[in-house]
């Protein structure tokens, strides 16, 4: 890789009280990537995660996204460094308050102080993207079903045509056909825009599926990753007990016995 | 050993939460009064605050001028002093029972819905949603709502003081047989305008405590519904608590020189 990357971390760690949940989180991310972050629950994906949108405070290490340390930067610097971020959270996290199509224009009329008119023109067109109508724009988030609620976060976090999205398991409670569209429309909607994202999800199939890249977290560190081609010929015995999925192997599972 | 470690802990606790309610509390009042100001957010909360408590911080005025004015009745015609009960009724609704009645009503009402609301917000992860999309939460969420507290807590105090007077007439006019012309003269005669600006300020800032205690308390809450349920109560109690506190506190420094 000749060109700097996208998004670099490095050394990060976080600890709550006594327990450590990153311990030296070494990636690179490439600009146009699309790297899938795997790992089982508890491993610390979702806390690498915050850490790289600036919600948790990480106790060492730099996260440098496009040349710039922003876990040095002050809280303007973080608020504008936030506006190259797109998120889809796993609950979808919604706005209950405001209707749908407010959900989604919501980045551009509070971040980039875009009018409300043309906001939801562009929050309506966007819903159309992931195949919502402008019906359902008008209703609010509680009346939608799961897999609508995932939508239109998705639409949500590509309103504002961001560099860097980031998906929280994204295909976690759906049916498998509704987790297929959800893949097929992050993957198209990834492409239209160029943009890099980072994917956390225990769902091989997805992850197949989204990634160009492939890294695997394991108590709190990076213990492999390499092309998405390469996930069922890793060598490691780690990833291919997770990919398999299988009780037995260097992966131990704390449960007791009955 | 373990009662003094106790006794220490609970110091320490006390201490660190007083910090952290005074940095947020100090964070938000920045945020308050710097622009750009969300002005729908803020015609919203006065709304809920202002308008929507009406009825009941009305009624309860009502009743409590009206039983202060049989209370005295019953003292002071021991005395043959009934003439001084228009002024006994206008001073303590203006100067201590309206604010009061009014700011725990409020409380009850506001408060809780506010913890109740940032609360969930924050549990489904939408606050950190907000984030993500270049928008300060403390600016959208917390400042319109200390605004709105501040102003509009003294404007129903206002009509609270109007409606208890009111309620201590009704029944010296109609039950203990007083003139109503001379009634009224009494009442405005020995009343000042410290009286009624105390009161005000009292409002004020029993506005600021109950937004404050409501956003906080929501702000911090962890854990699912739980955690929501608790920020509620604490919500609550902690800000009818520093309302009385602060009461005596204003009280002391309007008029104990004189």
């Amino acid at each position: 890789m000749t060109a700097a990357p996208k998004i670099q971390v490095r050394g990060l760690s976080k600890r709550f009280g006594p327990k450590v949940v990153l311990d030296g989180v070494d990636l690179d991310i490439a600009q146009g990537e699309s790297l899938v972050v795997i790992g089982g629950s508890g491993s610390g994906k979702s806390v690498m995660i915050k850490c790289i949108l600036g919600l948790i405070a990480p106790d060492s290490g730099s996260i440098v996204i496009d040349g710039e340390d922003i876990t040095k930067l002050d809280r303007r610097g973080r608020e504008r460094v936030m506006g190259k971020f797109g998120m889809l959270f796993q609950g979808g996290a919604l706005f209950d308050s405001l209707p749908v199509w407010e959900n989604v224009a919501f980045g551009l009329i509070q971040g980039r102080g875009v009018s409300r008119g043309e906001a939801k023109a562009v929050a309506l067109h966007k819903l159309a993207a992931v195949g919502l109508s402008e019906q359902v724009g008008n209703l609010h988030p509680s009346e939608l079903s799961g897999g609508m609620q995932k939508r239109v976060a998705l639409a949500r976090a590509i309103a504002t045509e961001p560099e860097i999205i980031l998906f929280d398991e994204p295909t976690t409670g759906l049916d498998p056909i509704m987790a297929d569209v959800i893949n097929n429309l992050i993957v198209d909607c990834v492409h239209e825009l160029g943009a890099t994202t980072i994917t956390i999800t225990h769902d091989m199939h997805s992850a197949r599926k989204i990634a160009t890249r492939v890294a695997m977290i394991y108590g709190g560190r990076i213990i492999w990753n390499g092309p998405a081609s390469a996930i069922d010929s890793s060598g490691n015995a780690y990833v291919d007990q997770f990919v398999n999925g299988h009780a037995e192997g260097p992966i131990k599972m704390e449960v007791r016995p009955l | 050993m373990g009662f003094l470690a106790a006794i220490g802990r609970a110091v320490l606790h006390l201490l660190e939460t007083t910090g952290s309610v005074s940095l947020f509390a100090g964070q938000a009042l920045a945020l308050s009064l710097r622009p750009p100001w969300h002005w729908r957010l803020i015609a919203r909360q006065m709304m809920d605050i202002g308008y929507y408590s009406l009825p009941v911080v009305g009624m309860t005025a009502l009743f409590t001028g009206m039983v202060l004015a049989l209370q005295s009745y019953t003292g002071f015609s021991r005395f043959a002093a009934d003439s001084a009960i228009p002024t006994v009724v206008v001073i303590s609704i203006t100067r201590e029972l309206g604010p009061v009645i009014a700011g725990l009503m409020v409380a009850g009402r506001i408060g809780a819905s506010m913890a109740a609301e940032i609360g969930t917000m924050r549990v489904t992860e939408q606050i950190d949603a907000l984030s993500t999309l270049a928008t300060n939460p403390m600016k959208y969420l917390v400042a319109p709502r200390l605004l709105a507290g501040m102003t509009m807590l003294p404007l129903l105090v206002l009509v609270a003081d109007v409606i208890g007077v009111f309620g201590g007439y009704v029944v010296s006019v109609h039950k203990l047989g007083f003139n109503p012309a001379s009634y009224l003269k009494r009442t405005f005669d020995y009343l000042q305008v410290m009286d009624v600006v105390s009161g005000l300020v009292k409002a004020s800032v029993f506005g600021f405590l109950i937004a404050l205690m409501g956003c906080y308390h929501g702000y911090r809450s962890r854990g699912g519904a739980q955690g929501v349920g608790t920020a509620t109560t604490q919500a609550v109690v902690t800000a009818s608590i520093l309302i009385l506190l602060s009461n005596y506190l204003i009280t002391e420094l309007f008029f104990s020189r004189q």
